[in-house]
């Protein structure tokens, strides 16, 4: 169903659309033609593109880093090292600043965040026409190729960091400790429905919070990719140059954001209360 | 915006790269960057044992020099007075050497001129005699007239 001359509300659907294979009830196991069949697949379908090119990114990530991590040396560090060390050393100064137990998982798990939010945010200032196009011209009916675009890939990661949160409060407090900071705290024992309502809406809201941030913040800036792009093509560079400059700003500050938020999360996580 | 499998899909996937980059990535250049800071701090330390050591070295040489410098005058010194000790000595010796042989030569002028004298006088004794024979004609008796002959001898 390739578009021939869209209206502009078709086109912006159109870009908002992922590349959707799953159960349809009509249909069976099939890539769904528009955004209709895409919701009425309901969970048991999965965003091709999504996981594609964010797996695709990680691969990437983690491809350069071992690259790294082989040629690391105590001596002169050149090329890949020096920039893989350089991460390292910034994750690892940002996690000693918040977190002050011991963990072997907490730096990592910070720079893979990081690094691979980074490079999911990096796809959006691809030309937001041009990836699309290419896999038109090849056949596929929608390509969004940004990951961080997609609430599923947002609070798939969030998803994990809570379940990290849960672990590490059971684990550090053990099951009665992690109880009784949800339901004993603020107003005693006299109150526990209350403090249980209150510090459970403080629990969940955590994942909840991270995953719309950095998913609300890339949505919307493509959004206005789009919208841009839909301007006249002599006013497009005048709206579009400024836009993705300030985007540069704000991929590497969401994804900092997660970063530092996790690792604030876990922190608080491993403290009593 | 629909919620699917695909938040499965991902968070798998997460988990993964993070085990990966636990497992992986993270160790050898945490290591490397561990070391490589201990490998700096310690040559710091040596930079700056060797900086101490060089002053130290260089504070030695310059005493030392000091010292060599006042030995060598302190020799020069000496050299200088003993050189002028020895050339004062050989100029005594040489002084009363030559006084020794001065005296040594006047009074063997002395005794030759004394000698002369003598036999100078025992001559003029002796032709006195023999002129006195001469005159007289007879023979003096020496021993009657010894006397009288040292008398004229004395006065001669």
């Amino acid at each position: 169903m390739a578009l021939q001359n869209p209206t502009p509300s078709e086109y912006i659907q159109h870009h908002l659309t992922n590349l959707t294979y799953g159960y349809h009830p009509e249909n069976g196991w099939s890539f769904a033609h528009g955004a209709q069949e895409a919701s009425e697949m309901g969970f048991m379908a999965i965003h091709v593109d999504t996981m594609a090119w964010s797996v695709g990114l990680g691969i990437l990530f983690c491809w350069l880093f071992r690259v790294g991590a082989r040629a690391a040396h105590a001596g002169v560090p050149t090329g890949v090292l020096n920039f893989v060390e350089l991460m390292v050393e910034f994750v690892d100064k940002s996690v000693k600043e918040t977190f002050h137990g011991k963990s072997s998982l907490i730096a990592p798990l910070a720079l893979t965040i990081c690094c691979w939010i980074f490079l999911m945010n990096l796809m959006d200032l691809v030309p937001v026409d041009l990836v699309p196009y290419l896999f038109m011209a090849a056949g596929v009916e929608y390509m969004k190729i940004v990951p961080t675009t997609d609430v599923n890939a947002t609070l798939g990661m969030s998803i994990g960091v809570f379940l990290l949160i849960i672990f590490y409060s059971i684990k550090i407090k053990g099951v009665g400790g992690f109880v009784g900071e949800l339901t004993l705290q603020p107003f005693g024992k006299w109150m526990i429905p209350f403090n249980l309502l209150l510090e459970g809406v403080g629990l969940i809201a955590k994942p909840i919070s991270l995953a719309l941030r950095l998913f609300g913040n890339l949505y919307a800036g493509e959004l206005i990719f789009i919208l841009i792009a839909l301007l006249p093509f002599y006013l497009q560079w005048f709206l579009s140059v400024p836009w993705a400059i300030f985007h540069i700003l704000v991929i590497v500050l969401q994804a900092f954001i997660f970063m530092m938020l996790t690792i604030v999360y876990l922190s608080m996580a491993h403290e009593h209360h | 915006m629909n919620l699917n499998l695909t938040l499965i899909g991902q968070l798998i996937a997460f988990t993964i790269f993070v085990i990966f980059c636990m497992k992986y990535v993270w160790p050898p250049i945490a290591g490397a960057l561990a070391e490589r800071q201990k490998k700096i701090a310690e040559g710091l330390d040596a930079a700056d044992k060797a900086a101490r050591d060089l002053a130290s070295a260089k504070s030695q040489i310059e005493e030392e020099l000091k010292q060599a410098r006042t030995q060598v005058t302190e020799l020069l010194e000496q050299a200088n007075k003993r050189s002028s000790q020895i050339v004062e000595e050989a100029q005594d010796k040489a002084r009363a050497e030559a006084e020794k042989i001065m005296a040594s030569a006047q009074a063997q002028i002395a005794q030759d001129a004394a000698q002369a004298r003598e036999s100078l006088r025992a001559d003029v004794a002796k032709l006195a005699v023999i002129g006195a024979e001469r005159v007289l004609g007879a023979t003096v008796d020496q021993a009657a007239h010894k006397k009288l002959l040292a008398e004229l001898a004395e006065e001669l």
